[in-house]
């Protein structure tokens, strides 16, 4: 904090002569981006997705404020933070669902390995088969079981012939764990199963298309206990293979199935770091107190 | 002290329960009054309807021994021969004491005119009968119909009734003689309009119903849906689309008969559309038609969840792929339901019908979109106005099939959003 009162000082006396005004309204800024500066380790070594001041705006409201982060290959990063702090909002970037919000405006960068997503060329339907998403309630197509999963790999061409799909339905089954349970019934309506089975076939509906990235909001907080802990061994499982953003408003979920954890408050990365030494040692007073269970 | 508050909180809650359940008992009798006066007057509606019209489905027919007289029926020129004198000379022949010529054409008049086309069918059919006399069964004139249904009662002056004392003698001379019988009025469903109360039927009507609801249908629908869907999909929402749905609101609301002048000025003045044609009714029951369905649809559309859009985009529809594949489907059960509910109201549609000709007497069944038709509405209304007693019962008839037209499609509303709704 010194060092960011010196540099002010410094600063001030360079251009008080010039434009005193200007340099007040500089230093506001300077001390204000300082001030909201994350903590700890936003970047990693081999990332997977790069994203550089990210704002985003609900028409007036600044919903989310400067966020810079990377998320790893192969790795769970889970996003926490008291309600209403940004998480969901950030997440929907990562796959442009932003989109479809009326009045919803994002600046900065984001990068899927290296294409700029909110490039004016990108595409968003291909985008979105790399970047899949799972949802907070399960939201299965009232279709078959067959056709929830098959769906995506039809939509984007992805085979050839009847019996390609049936082993792609079969395979995102199995890795969503749900396969022993509907092998026997998947012309039945996919929202007939239970509220776990539902969210795991909404995964399943998610890999068939093999993205790189799953993004899952909140995807427990409809569940039960039970559900809850299939899901997390799930996602457990499915990081060997795939890159996943979690939000989570359960500290000990994130603790369980994340390496990485950022800490939004208020629109701001308050704090990234390694799953351990975030709940073990957090540096920020806000995501101490979050942690603790001070607010939430 | 403290552990009393529980206790008086239940207390003070019972106190007011009481209070709460009278509310709740009086809303609950307040709203099944409503129900009960309401589905009073219609039985009201329905027993009065049915009560005048029920007897409109039966019709008086005389047995005639009808001559057929070669010297009358020329083979070779079947279809001009005097058919009418044959009926009025076995008529006649039944009241062998009638010598007055005058009363002598009353007698003939027991007979419906279209007696004559009743034998010119038949002769037609089989030229062999010629030269025999058959017994055929022939319609009766409404009057002897309206006397013998009780709809022109005895015990009132002479003077006073359409039917005399002779006549009233005669026909009960003919019921004594078994030549007087109550038929199953098939012409009601088989023919077109006619002046004459007995030969008048509701086929055309009917048929011009069909095909001015199959315009309507066709044209209404798609455009409806189409229009909802980009207004509630791909528009964007700023002032031009609001604009739009105002005015689209206030279209549903404007006065039917304001888009019969419409139809009439652009249709038939500037189009140069055939008058009287279901096809003009059609465009013109769409024009009234279209911002119901757009109505219905988008707030069909509006019920899909998110959740489903979500779910597609997300696994990378595109937007067309998200509406056709899940929002549409979806939506669909609701926006046929609204459909047929505007369609139920085109078909109950008078008043711009008047104003693009459909009112016009027309007495052949129409056979296609350009053909001069009349609808079952307009064909009630023509008939309230004759002055024939016959033609009220005929006005009931027509009601009670527009009526049963109206509820199967009111119930077929019902059925489909039973069965369709909500299946996420
Ligand atoms: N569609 C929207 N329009 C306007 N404001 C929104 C919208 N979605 C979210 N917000 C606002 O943005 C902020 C962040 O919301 P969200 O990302 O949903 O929070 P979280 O998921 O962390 O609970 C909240 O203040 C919320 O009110
Ligand atoms: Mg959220």
């Amino acid at each position: 904090m010194a060092a960011v009162l010196d540099t002010v000082v410094d600063m001030r006396d360079v251009v008080m002569e010039k434009n005193e005004a200007d340099a007040v309204a500089a230093k506001a800024r300077k001390v204000d981006r300082d001030e909201r500066r994350t903590v700890g380790l936003p970047f990693v070594e081999e990332p997977r997705m790069i994203c550089r001041e990210v704002n985003v705006y609900y028409g007036d409201k600044h919903a989310i404020r400067n966020v810079s982060i990377d998320v790893g290959k192969n790795e769970v990063l889970a996003m926490i933070g008291p309600s209403g702090c940004g998480k969901s909002t950030f997440l929907r970037c990562l796959n442009r669902m932003n989109d479809t919000v009326a009045g919803c405006r994002v600046t900065g960068e984001i990068f899927l390995d290296d294409l700029n997503i909110y490039d004016r060329k990108v595409d968003v339907v291909p985008l979105r088969a790399q970047v899949g998403m799972v949802f907070q309630k399960p939201n299965p197509f009232p279709k078959s079981i067959f056709d929830n999963v098959a769906y995506g790999p039809k939509i984007h061409g992805l085979v050839n012939s009847k019996s390609e799909l049936q082993d792609i339905v079969e395979s995102s089954l199995k890795k969503a764990g749900l396969w022993n349970e509907v092998s026997d019934r998947l012309d039945q309506p996919g929202t007939g199963l239970s509220g776990g089975q539902q969210q795991r076939l909404c995964i399943a509906r998610a890999i068939a298309v093999r993205p790189e990235v799953i993004l899952m909001d909140e995807p427990c907080s409809a569940l039960d206990p039970i559900a809850t802990a299939t899901v997390e061994d799930l996602i457990t499982e499915l990081k060997e293979q795939y890159t996943i953003v979690i939000v989570t408003h359960n500290m000990q979920q994130a603790a369980r199935v994340s390496q990485r954890t950022a800490y939004f408050h208020l629109g701001d990365l308050v704090e990234v770091g390694s799953t351990d030494r975030i709940f073990t040692n957090p540096r920020h007073q806000l995501t101490e107190d979050y942690i603790t269970g001070r607010f939430g | 002290m403290s552990e009393a508050r529980p206790m008086s909180t239940m207390a003070r809650v019972n106190v007011g329960l009481a209070a709460r359940y009278r509310k709740e008992r009086r809303f609950k009798f307040f709203g099944l009054a409503a129900i009960v006066a309401s589905l009073m007057f219609l039985a009201l509606l329905l027993a009065s309807i049915t009560a005048k019209g029920y007897t409109a489905f039966r019709q008086t027919e005389i047995l005639l021994d009808i001559h057929l007289d070669p010297a009358v029926l020329d083979v070779n020129n079947l279809a001009t021969a005097n058919y009418a004198a044959l009926v009025r000379d076995s008529v006649q022949t039944l009241f062998p004491r009638v010598e007055n010529r005058q009363d002598k054409r009353i007698v003939a008049k027991l007979a419906s005119t279209g007696a004559a086309y009743q034998v010119q069918d038949m002769v037609m059919n089989k030229p062999e009968l010629i030269g025999s006399v058959k017994s055929v069964w022939v319609l009766a004139d409404d009057e002897v119909d309206m006397f013998i249904k009780g709809h022109i009662p005895r015990n009132v002056p002479e003077s006073e009734r359409r039917i005399s004392d002779q006549q009233a003698a005669w026909i009960d001379q003919l019921t004594a003689a078994g030549r007087l019988q109550l038929a199953f009025n098939t012409t009601f469903f088989q023919a077109g309009d006619s002046r004459e109360p007995e030969l008048a039927g509701i086929r055309g009507a009917a048929m011009g119903s069909f095909f001015t609801l199959v315009v309507t249908l066709v044209l209404s629908f798609p455009i409806g849906v189409a229009a909802a869907v980009y207004l509630e999909e791909f528009a964007p929402k700023n002032r031009w689309t609001d604009l739009i749905e105002v005015n689209i609101n206030n279209l549903a609301a404007i006065p039917s008969i304001v888009f019969g002048l419409l139809g009439l000025a652009v249709f038939l003045n500037f189009m140069n559309l055939p008058r009287s044609a279901s096809l003009v009714g059609g465009l013109v029951l769409t024009l009234m038609t279209l911002p119901t369905i757009i109505i219905a649809s988008r707030a069909s559309l509006k019920s899909v969840p998110p959740s489903i859009r979500e779910a597609a985009l997300g696994v990378g529809a595109s937007q067309v792929q998200t509406i056709v594949h899940h929002v549409l489907p979806l939506a669909m059960p609701g926006m046929m339901t609204g459909a047929i509910i505007g369609m139920a109201r085109a078909l109950g549609e008078t008043a711009p019908l008047l104003m693009i000709g459909m009112v016009a007497f027309i007495v052949d069944v129409p056979h296609g979109f350009s053909d001069p038709a009349t609808v079952l509405p307009v064909q009630i209304y023509l008939w309230a106005d004759s002055p024939e007693r016959a033609f009220v019962e005929r006005t009931s008839a027509a009601i009670m099939v527009l009526l049963l037209l109206l509820l199967a499609m009111n119930a077929a509303a019902v059925f489909l959003r039973n069965k369709f709704e909500r299946r996420w």
